[in-house]
């Protein structure tokens, strides 16, 4: 765990910097494959940067919202450089909202770009079990392993290794070979989503801090079951084409 | 590879979503719900507890304020955010200590200068209790690694939200208190 990167009178918090790296090479990448999708790099990395920066924008917007009278009192605050600040669902609606609004004007197919924009989200989510391994969020149940870590007072599973893990296999399964035969649209996107959802099914088994509803069943593993079944019912959809 | 998949695809679905619906079944059975009855300087756990001297001499600890909303800052006087961010504490004090709101605000003396923190203390007029943490008791509780850093603790000893750094806008300090009020 190192959530706080002391650089003289600097505080840099590891994870936020982690997320920026995983972000910066998430985009190279993307960039590079997205040929190999057929959607042009650099529209694709015009897309990934207007949907960044209107998410960051959106949400500051959305959490300021939800306080609005402080930050009419005091509306020099949204301008404020703190990460703390921030609403994740506000800014991924407006993200989704601008991303759409650019793909539209420049007559992006929706389903290569999704394809072409899986690198960028595995690499994010190794990035995120990163940031989860330096700030000790994220973190497993208590458990008697050999390869256990001492977190917060306890012996546990080491849950970020398992995300990382699990997202570095996401990129490599998904990762479009330079000499095979291109899927069809929407498919990689498809593997992508089904892989993930799986990933995170399993894995919240060996967490400790799930949302617990009645009778111990964890709120995250029952919504990635719900899109496992969607991503496996789209998958099928697919192969009967091919099979057709 | 492709044309085996498509074939049985419909059974390879069944497979993984009743192998699936299992194992979240088996999770619910190893459910371990008692996070927060633990101690650790980490969101949804309990906040460590702590016993230190004031800068008038007495002693308080955090579980004098079990009941109360709680913010615990730690701060030291040649630290420039952590002396730009307290002025906006008192004002959330005073506006909201009649609901019970205490600041404690820890100087981590074991790395600072007593002088110079009373003197900025005085030359404000702080109202909220300084503790000084001479021995870095509470500095390792809460594994203290960057100045400021700020635990805005709940009425049952949880710690809700921990902010690295400052300082922390008024706007967002205001809002974080309210939650905690809630």
């Amino acid at each position: 765990m190192f959530p706080v990167l002391q650089i003289g009178p600097l505080s840099i918090q590891t994870p936020n910097l982690v997320i920026l790296l995983g972000l910066w090479l998430g985009l190279t990448l993307a960039e590079r494959l997205a040929p190999r999708f057929g959607v042009d790099g650099d529209t694709l990395y015009n897309l990934s940067f207007i949907a960044i920066i209107a998410g960051i924008i959106g949400a500051r917007l959305s959490f300021a919202a939800q306080s609005l009278q402080n930050f009419l009192d005091k509306p020099l605050s949204l301008l404020s450089p703190t990460p703390n600040m921030l609403d994740p669902v506000g800014g991924m609606l407006i993200a989704l909202t601008a991303s759409l609004i650019y793909g539209s004007r420049k007559k992006l197919a929706l389903w290569p770009t999704l394809d072409a924009l899986t690198p960028l989200l595995a690499t994010l989510g190794i990035a995120l079990g990163l940031a989860h391994l330096a700030s000790g969020d994220a973190f497993g149940m208590p458990a008697e392993l050999l390869w256990g870590i001492s977190l917060w007072g306890a012996r546990r599973h080491p849950s970020q290794i398992y995300e990382i893990v699990a997202s570095g296999l996401t990129l490599w399964l998904i990762w479009p070979r330079a000499n095979s035969a291109r899927g069809m649209a929407g498919e990689t996107f498809g593997r992508f989503t089904a892989l993930s959802a799986g990933a995170c099914l399993f894995l919240h088994g060996f967490r400790g801090d799930s949302t617990i509803l009645a009778n111990g069943f964890r709120l995250e593993q029952i919504i990635a079951w719900g899109v496992l079944a969607v991503s496996l019912w789209w998958l099928g959809k697919f192969y009967k084409k091919i099979e057709g | 590879m492709r044309t085996i998949l498509s074939k049985y695809w419909i059974y390879f679905t069944i497979a993984i979503l009743v192998l699936g619906a299992g194992w979240i079944w088996v999770s619910a059975q190893n459910t371990n719900s008692t996070k927060t009855l633990e101690t650790a300087p980490q969101e949804g756990f309990l906040a460590p507890n702590f016993t230190l001297d004031t800068k008038n001499g007495t002693q308080l600890s955090l579980s004098d304020f079990r009941g109360q909303p709680v913010l615990v800052n730690f701060w030291a006087s040649w630290c420039p955010p952590c002396k730009a961010e307290m002025p906006g504490m008192e004002i959330v004090y005073q506006e909201f200590q009649d609901q019970g709101f205490v600041v404690l605000a820890i100087n981590v003396t074991h790395q600072d200068s007593l002088s110079d923190a009373a003197r900025f203390v005085e030359e404000q007029g702080f109202t909220f209790p300084i503790l000084l943490d001479a021995q870095a008791i509470a500095s390792q509780a809460y594994q203290i690694r960057s100045l400021p850093t700020s635990f805005f603790i709940d009425q049952e000893g949880i710690i809700q939200q921990i902010v690295f750094g400052g300082p922390i806008p008024k706007a967002d300090l205001h809002a974080k208190i309210e939650d905690l009020l809630k």
